[in-house]
């Protein structure tokens, strides 16, 4: 599917064998474009500068210019996020968290939509339409019942509680995409693994696991920026426990109005940004295939 | 072309939204039904049951339970649950905050995905088919650098943005106000965006929009790329200009996507919790930000009514169905399916 992209269309959509002229009317259309584009880029990045430069001023600098740039460049408003209002510990609990949750939504959900896809049964069906239903109905309406049952088991405001649920919420998505990606996959290779005596297990781990690949990274990407970036669930089943970034950085913002330390506030609002920012300008060709696959079409 | 569109995925068209289309049908070979053998029974046990049985305990059961708290007046702690019937909802459409919360909604579902559909078309199509127009079709030269930057906002927590843009609408120290002001506009100093119930809304969803655009765009762009370049070669022989191309080719063709978008979109601002609370936490001057989220978050963790919160949970489900399903009744009748299969 990948190959849709930068496969033979949009060759012929850059391919150019000559270069014809450029008329007057190409050029204002150009133009034009370029101007509107870099607007919106503007007005994208200017915000992300404004904070990263805003992260190193102290309040009182902050409130005196918004423009000013700070008059000594130093960390120690990172260290006091980091340190002092728990960014750091919060960073880590949630890098644990989405990871555990990652690999487990990751090797159920393909094991499930292998199931699914591969195998007919009765009331394979019905599983799949359960499945859509989660996705369709908001995680809301599951939140107050949900803090009782995490409660019952002893695992609310805990992180294994947190990861659970992370792993069940995300499952569904995680499994509508796999369903069609191991549909699409030859049936010839199963039944020569099946001939040369692998059973069902060694099929799935030896020779589609590593045939969905493709898939399972698209799946991955979107999953990992949909746990780090929630928000509901640990506010609602975790809200007293070890918290995570999203968590910490609203605790963090909220308190804001008795102990104002603006210049650290920008910092953990650094701190959560960049790093992510980094990891998708690394993968971002990945991504932007990703994002074509994953819906619709 | 890639727009395979079964007939089965075309009578359920609830999948459509949220799931790559199917592949075409398999050619199932029919075996022999074989004995169960050990590694046969282990690998559904595991396979099947372990992620489904996360799954009905941790989303399913929630989902169901919800509907019967929804109609019992139960207060979370204490053991006695009485049965109440529909009480809540009738508590629900009487109360003016609630129904201020979902007028909010319905303002953000109508104007959140339209706007932020337009600009991402428009942003896409300008990267698209913004070159030269003789010769061969061709994108904008190094569109590749605004497509990437315009994503940027997608990666960031939702929560983030809001507290990052809060400080933007500070109204002595904020980036805004200082750019106004540096501009000459000096009605606009100390100017409260997020405190004044006229502006607080507008204010709120350009957030959202910029958070959400860049997605689409690339979203868009992935679409108008998987158009056949033939179409667009046939209409511009055929006389159409950049325009007419747009709305006759382009918007025709990646239809499904911009279906999508709309439901992800809608689906977004019946939620926009996030949003809400990190920007005005409380509601907004005169719950002008309010959004039925936050009042069922308020009832259920602050003020311990579960049954009353899970009947706004339950208020608010039905709302994403409907608005889900007149999406799909509007392309329908105005002739989307039979546009996109080529």
């Amino acid at each position: 599917m990948t190959t849709k992209v930068s496969g033979p269309e949009m060759k012929s959509l850059h391919f150019q064998p000559r270069t014809p002229a450029t008329t007057t009317g190409d050029k204002v259309v150009g133009a034009v474009s370029h101007t509107a584009l870099t607007v919106w880029t503007l007005i994208v990045i200017l915000p992300l500068l404004w904070t990263v430069m805003s992260s190193f001023k102290t309040s009182s600098e902050i409130f005196a210019s918004p423009f000013a740039l700070p008059s000594q460049w130093n960390l120690d408003n990172y260290t006091k996020a980091w340190s002092e209002a728990g960014i750091g510990q919060a960073f880590l609990n949630s890098v644990v968290v989405v990871a555990v949750a990652l690999v487990i939504v990751m090797v159920l959900g393909a094991m499930c939509a292998y199931v699914l896809a591969r195998y007919t049964f009765p009331g394979s069906r019905a599983i799949y339409y359960l499945m859509l239903a989660g996705l369709t109905f908001p995680i809301f309406l599951a939140m107050v019942p949900l803090f009782f049952v995490l409660k019952n088991m002893g695992l609310l405001n805990t992180l294994p509680g947190l990861i659970l649920v992370y792993v069940g919420f995300a499952l569904p998505f995680t499994v509508f995409f796999l369903f069609s990606f191991f549909k699409s996959l030859p049936h010839e290779i199963t039944e020569a693994a099946a001939l040369d005596g692998a059973g069902e297990w060694r099929t799935f781990f030896q020779v589609m696991l590593p045939m969905a690949k493709p898939g399972l990274a698209s799946v991955a990407i979107f999953n990992f920026l949909g746990l780090w970036n929630q928000f509901l669930i640990p506010v609602s089943i975790n809200a007293a426990g070890p918290r995570v970034l999203s968590q910490e950085l609203a605790a963090f913002a909220g308190q804001m109005g008795y102990a104002v330390d603006f210049g650290a506030l920008f910092a953990a609002v650094t701190v959560t940004v960049v790093p992510v920012l980094i990891v998708y300008v690394i993968f971002q060709r990945q991504l932007q295939g990703s994002v074509s696959q994953g819906t619709s079409k | 072309m890639t727009v395979v569109k079964t007939k089965q995925s075309r009578n359920d068209d609830g999948l459509a939204a949220v799931v790559p289309v199917m592949a075409p049908p398999q050619l199932v070979v029919k075996r022999r039904r074989k004995p169960l053998t050990w590694d046969k029974v282990s690998f559904f046990a595991v396979f099947l049951g372990l992620p489904l049985a996360i799954y009905l305990l941790f989303v399913i059961w929630p989902f169901i339970q919800a509907f019967g708290y929804s109609l019992t007046d139960w207060s979370g702690f204490s053991p006695n649950q009485n049965f109440i019937g529909l009480e809540n909802y009738a508590k629900i459409f009487t109360d003016d905050i609630f129904m201020k919360a979902m007028g909010n909604n319905v303002l953000l579902v109508i104007f959140l995905p339209i706007i932020t559909i337009i600009l991402s078309l428009v942003l896409a199509s300008l990267v698209t088919v913004g070159g030269s127009s003789k010769g061969q079709i061709k994108g904008l030269r190094n569109s590749s650098f605004y497509r990437v930057v315009s994503f940027f906002p997608y990666t960031i927590p939702a929560i983030a943005i809001g507290i990052m843009w809060g400080q933007i609408y500070d109204p002595s120290g904020g980036l805004l106000n200082g750019m106004l002001t540096g501009l000459g506009m000096d009605q606009f100093k100390d100017f409260a965006w997020l405190g004044n119930k006229d502006t607080a809304m507008i204010a709120t969803m350009f957030v959202i929009v910029w958070g959400f655009v860049g997605f689409y765009m690339v979203l868009f762009v992935a679409g108008i790329k998987g158009i056949p370049a033939e179409l667009f070669e046939a209409a511009r022989i055929d006389g159409a200009g950049r325009f007419r191309t747009a709305v006759s080719i382009t918007i025709p063709l990646i239809r499904d996507n911009i279906q999508t978008a709309y439901i992800y979109m809608g689906i977004l601002a019946l939620d926009a919790f996030v949003y809400m609370a990190a920007l005005n936490s409380g509601g907004g001057p005169d719950n002008s930000t309010l959004v039925m989220a936050q009042q069922l978050f308020f009832t259920a963790f602050s003020k311990g009514q579960f049954g009353l919160a899970s009947a706004m949970g339950v208020v608010l489900a039905i709302a994403t169905l409907i608005f889900s399903g007149l999406v799909f009744l509007v392309n329908r009748l105005t002739g989307g399916d039979k546009d996109v299969s080529l």
